[in-house]
């Protein structure tokens, strides 16, 4: 069963004179395991569908579903609990809370969702573990430099069992190498089985993905898909 | 000139048969060679006094020997920048430059087709470099090779984007495609 499905989202912000097509009508299904990159020039609408997959906005019409559930259908209280139990969130500055330590950024969304904080703590630890980064537990943001800090956001929204990781330009503000590590993370994660959508300009990160979808203004044009890399030098 | 030099410098390692030439060569770059470039480029390099034959095996197969002329010819390639406007024609180039004098082409039509054709090389050169990481090949030629076709493609993406985005300031109208949104500009 795909992750995500987006079935036919159409978004409009505004009415009359000022209304804005956001999105135009996208489908797109993303299975485990998958990796789909968003490309588009800057107004096509990348981080309005990543808003509407997340659950942060809801499509003006058609339908999407996290994981089989349409969250059309939630209560807002419903709602919160998919986001928090089923998606996770990454933002291209971070978005950690510097009163926090590493550990206590990534256990915050499941204490929110009522674990106990011993467990939840142990939860952050397997995640900072698997990012790489289980030695920078107990530091602060602030201490980090920019490819820890993504990598405490990447643990944040992976820990628990979520299965649908976004991320909307994850590696902007790293420097070459450092984002290229942040692509070899979220390639390892969607391996692992998550489903993740990545929304980037950069093609050569663009490149990590197993599909990269092409948007323009709100409409996809194109698509590449991966074809085995044996063929890759045959042209 | 690639052909000529990449063979000289496999020959400055050691000497070898023309068949063997062309299998190195390609697996080191990655990049086809035909029996005919292989022979036309070794008598070339042999008549200017880069190499000199000898012997013919069983099978009439010639093993060629680099000389000094040669080795002098090579460290000087190695040692020169390699000039862009050395380097073949770029058929893209040409091909957007005769498009925006083409009432009747529809440029993004073709910037799109381009981009996604180059995506999906960068999707398999990314695989091919992951896929040799997690193998744990020290192959260092293997890797530079692939990373060398990585940053071209990537440049050549973004040099699309670049085009795309002088096009919809320009306003031409595609004949084919919805025109663009105003002042929609490419993400860069
Ligand atoms: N809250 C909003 N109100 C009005 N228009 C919006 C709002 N959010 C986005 N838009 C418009 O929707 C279009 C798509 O925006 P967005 O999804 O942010 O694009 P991208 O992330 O590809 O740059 C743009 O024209 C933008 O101005
Ligand atoms: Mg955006």
């Amino acid at each position: 069963m795909s992750v995500l499905v987006l079935d036919s989202v159409v978004r409009t912000h505004g009415a009359g004179e000022g209304k804005v097509n956001a999105l135009q009508g996208i489908s797109l299904s993303v299975a485990p395991g998958e990796l789909v990159a968003v490309m588009g020039p800057s107004g096509s609408g990348k981080s309005t569908l990543l808003h509407l997959a997340g659950g942060l906005d809801q499509p003006t019409s058609g339908r999407v579903l996290v994981e089989g559930t349409d969250l059309g259908g939630l209560s807002g209280k419903e709602l919160a609990r998919v986001r928090r139990r089923s998606v996770g969130y990454v933002f291209q500055d971070f978005n950690l809370v510097p009163a926090l330590t590493a550990a206590e950024n990534v256990s915050l969304p499941l204490e929110l969702d009522g674990t106990s904080a011993r467990k939840a703590r142990k939860q952050a630890l397997e995640s900072l573990a698997d990012v790489g980064i289980p030695e920078l537990a107990d530091r602060f943001p602030d201490d980090m430099s920019g490819g820890p800090q993504q990598r405490v956001a990447i643990a944040r929204a992976l820990v628990g069992e979520r299965r649908l990781v976004l991320a909307d330009e994850p590696t902007g503000a790293l420097d070459s190498t450092t984002g290229e590590a942040v692509m070899a993370l979220l390639r390892a994660r969607c391996d692992a089985g998550a489903a993740g959508v990545l929304v980037t300009h950069d093609a050569r990160h663009a490149a990590w993905a197993d599909r990269v979808v092409f948007l323009r203004d709100g409409l996809v044009t194109d698509e590449s898909v991966y074809r085995a890399p044996e063929e890759a030098l045959r042209t | 000139m690639s052909v000529r030099h990449g063979l000289l410098a496999l020959l400055a390692e050691q000497p070898r048969y023309g068949y063997e030439l062309r299998g190195e060569f390609e697996a080191r770059t990655g990049s086809p060679l035909n029996v005919g470039q292989v022979y036309t480029t070794l008598s070339r390099l042999e008549r200017d006094g880069c190499v000199t034959a000898s012997g013919a095996s069983e099978t009439g197969q010639r093993y060629y020997q680099i000389t000094a002329v040669g080795r002098a010819e090579v460290t000087q390639w190695f040692t020169t920048p390699v000039r862009r406007e050395d380097r073949p024609r770029d058929e893209l180039a040409i091909k957007l430059a005769l498009a925006v004098g083409s009432e009747d082409v529809d440029m993004r039509a073709i910037i799109q087709a381009q981009r996604t054709d180059s995506l999906r090389a960068l999707q398999d050169y990314t695989r091919l470099k992951v896929r040799a990481g997690a193998q744990g090949t020290d192959d260092l030629t293997w890797l530079l090779v692939l990373d060398a076709m990585v940053f071209q493609t990537e440049a050549e993406v973004r040099w699309l984007d670049h085009c795309e985005t002088r096009l919809v300031q320009a306003r031409r109208p595609a004949p084919l495609h919805q025109p663009a949104g105003e002042g929609a500009e490419v993400t860069r």
